[in-house]
């Protein structure tokens, strides 16, 4: 068996006194749709954070295709494949829509400064490329009408799925999503499950997905994996996780069991 | 038409800039002076908007590179002596280079720092670059470098300005250039969507530090004379007005085309068309003033204030508002 995409191999960060993750053992496979639950502060942005560079773990490893990722700068990360949203929203607020994905599509424009400066034929052709690249994405998920306007005029519900374009337009191989369905009505989450699972089918993509609503997660994961204080208490198949006694205890206290 | 800046408007403004010259002799040498003037402050505007502006890096080190740029460039035609003004361009771009070989030791530590830390760090550099002039007496110590040779010519100052125009806005409009904006916006997503924000950061910072040190080597050529006392903080913070000042102009211009047409047309040109005007106004002001030059960091104050009061947002807000009113 080839090995896994994303491996987090009793990956410990602490800050001073405090342990946020502790030991978290985790793998995500090629193609495959993972949930990461857990109570408030249960340590998953912090998880994301070490995944994507932005944190270095205190100990533990982190490998991605097989290569550690440690020291690796976050935009390296992304240009190797792994993408990731937040979980409160990000956009370039000054920028339009476009040019929103047009930054995230720079990855894979080959025309650095120079070539910015010389405007010659090259230029013109890799400008024209992303350019017809960023469209695409925006016409598939709808958003294309709103192309020129500021990202941070839309409306809240097409400002996430901005977002998740937006990490798509580098084209990752491992897509994080934080908490993508916060503050959305029920209907708009079922666009989301219906989002979340198009991009995985249509880029055979792997999503690692935190999320607190449990209908979001329980209907659209593989495989599921919950965090308390900072630890793996519990993993498994959506059925095996809502029946767990350790996680029931985790959400609804000692009582509950 | 998402791209602007071709490079036709370069090549026009370059021989506008060369065609004026030839008219220079004409003119009254006063007024070709403040033209002069004019036109070095444009170059330094501009140069500092890309760091303080578009990548959103709060700089107060433009008059410390502007420095290096003048002083070495002035002492490379001194030594030179006779064919100096055959080696005047390379003398310049020799400025620059160590400008931005400065700028590059500088930004590389400097700017893992945000916000008021970085504009403290480049405002001690700035210093340090000042003391440094004062103490070494190859060029000149607290006494200035004195008799440089008048070799900057409208031609080469408005050539260079155009220059400057031209790689800042080329730059800024190019998917390349939209990453120092990412920056400015939100450095953690830019971060995450690929862009190498220390990189980025740095690369504006040694650009802007290139065309100060051009800048530098230009008005050590214009007043035939260098001070360190003549590259105080107090001159970056002329500068920083500028900036500060063209910005509003930009969004204001912006803001009454949206107004009169709906749309924004050549959007993404006005922010540096407000930096150009604002380079203007404060010069021919600082000139008009001269009598009460005491004065003029009060009025710098106060416009700087009055400009946080009226910025185009509020007046925007207050025109919508009157609007909306004569709507209901």
């Amino acid at each position: 068996m080839s090995a896994p995409l994303l491996e987090l191999d009793k990956a410990t960060i602490r800050f001073g006194g405090l342990t946020a993750v502790s030991e978290l053992s985790l793998t995500v496979n090629a193609g495959e749709l993972v949930g990461l639950i857990g109570p408030n502060g249960a340590g998953k942005t912090t998880a994301f954070n070490m995944i994507t560079g932005v944190y270095q773990p205190t100990s533990g490893s982190i490998r991605f295709e097989g290569n550690c990722t440690r020291a690796v700068k976050p935009s390296k990360l992304a240009y190797l494949g792994i993408a990731r949203t937040f979980q409160n929203i990000r956009l370039f607020r000054t920028l339009s829509v476009i040019d929103n994905i047009r930054v995230a599509a720079r990855l894979h424009n080959p025309q650095g400064y120079f070539g910015a400066l010389w405007r010659g034929k090259g230029w013109k052709e890799c400008e024209a490329e992303t350019e017809k690249h960023a469209l695409e994405l925006l016409e598939i998920f709808n958003l294309a009408r709103h192309r020129d306007e500021e990202a941070i005029s839309l409306p809240y519900g097409d400002q996430r799925r901005l977002e998740i374009v937006r990490a798509l337009a580098t084209r990752p191989k491992i897509l994080l999503l934080d908490e993508p369905a916060a503050g959305m009505n029920p209907s708009e989450k079922d666009d989301l499950m219906r989002l979340i699972h198009f991009i995985k089918e249509r880029y055979q993509l792997a999503v690692l997905l935190v999320e607190h609503d449990m209908k979001v997660v329980m209907g659209i994961c593989q495989r599921i994996a919950v965090l308390e204080y900072g630890r793996k208490i519990a993993e498994g198949t959506p059925k095996e996780i809502q029946c767990h006694p350790k996680v029931i205890e985790a959400y609804l206290g000692a009582a509950a069991v | 038409m998402p791209y602007l800046g071709a490079k036709r408007w370069l090549f026009i403004g370059i021989a506008l800039a060369v065609g004026f010259s030839f008219l220079a002799p004409q003119f009254n040498q006063y007024y070709l002076g403040v033209v002069i003037d004019v036109g070095i402050a444009i170059i330094l505007a501009v140069s500092l908007n890309l760091i303080n502006g578009h990548t959103g890096q709060f700089s107060l080190g433009h008059a410390g590179f502007m420095a290096v740029g003048g002083y070495f460039a002035a002492w490379l035609s001194l030594e030179i002596g006779g064919n100096a003004k055959m080696f005047f361009p390379l003398s310049l771009l020799a400025g620059g280079l160590l400008a931005a070989l400065v700028g590059l030791l500088v930004g590389i530590p400097s700017l893992r720092l945000k916000g008021d830390y970085l504009a403290i760090v480049t405002l001690g550099f700035g210093e340090i670059i000042r003391v440094v002039a004062q103490n070494t007496e190859a060029i000149g110590a607290a006494s200035g470098l004195k008799g440089i040779p008048k070799f900057a010519s409208l031609g080469w100052t408005f050539g260079f300005a155009v220059v400057t125009i031209y790689v800042v806005t080329a730059l800024v409009n190019s998917t390349y250039g939209r990453g120092f904006i990412a920056v400015c916006d939100d450095e953690i997503a830019a971060e995450s969507n690929g862009v190498n924000t220390t990189r980025t950061k740095v690369t504006a910072f040694v650009t802007g530090a290139f065309f100060a040190g051009i800048a530098g080597g230009l008005y050590a050529h214009h007043k035939q004379f260098l001070s360190p006392t003549g590259f105080d903080w107090l001159k970056s913070i002329d500068i920083v007005v500028m900036v500060i000042l063209g910005a509003a102009l930009g969004e204001l211009i912006e803001g009454l085309l949206r107004i009169a047409f709906g749309r924004v047309p050549l959007k993404g040109l006005w922010s540096t068309f407000g930096i150009i005007a604002a380079a203007v106004l404060l010069t021919m002001m600082t000139e008009l003033l001269r009598t009460f030059s005491e004065y003029r960091m009060i009025i710098y104050a106060l416009l700087i204030i009055v400009l946080m009061l009226l910025s185009p947002a509020w007046l925007f807000s207050m025109f919508n508002l009157r609007r909306e009113r004569k709507l209901s």
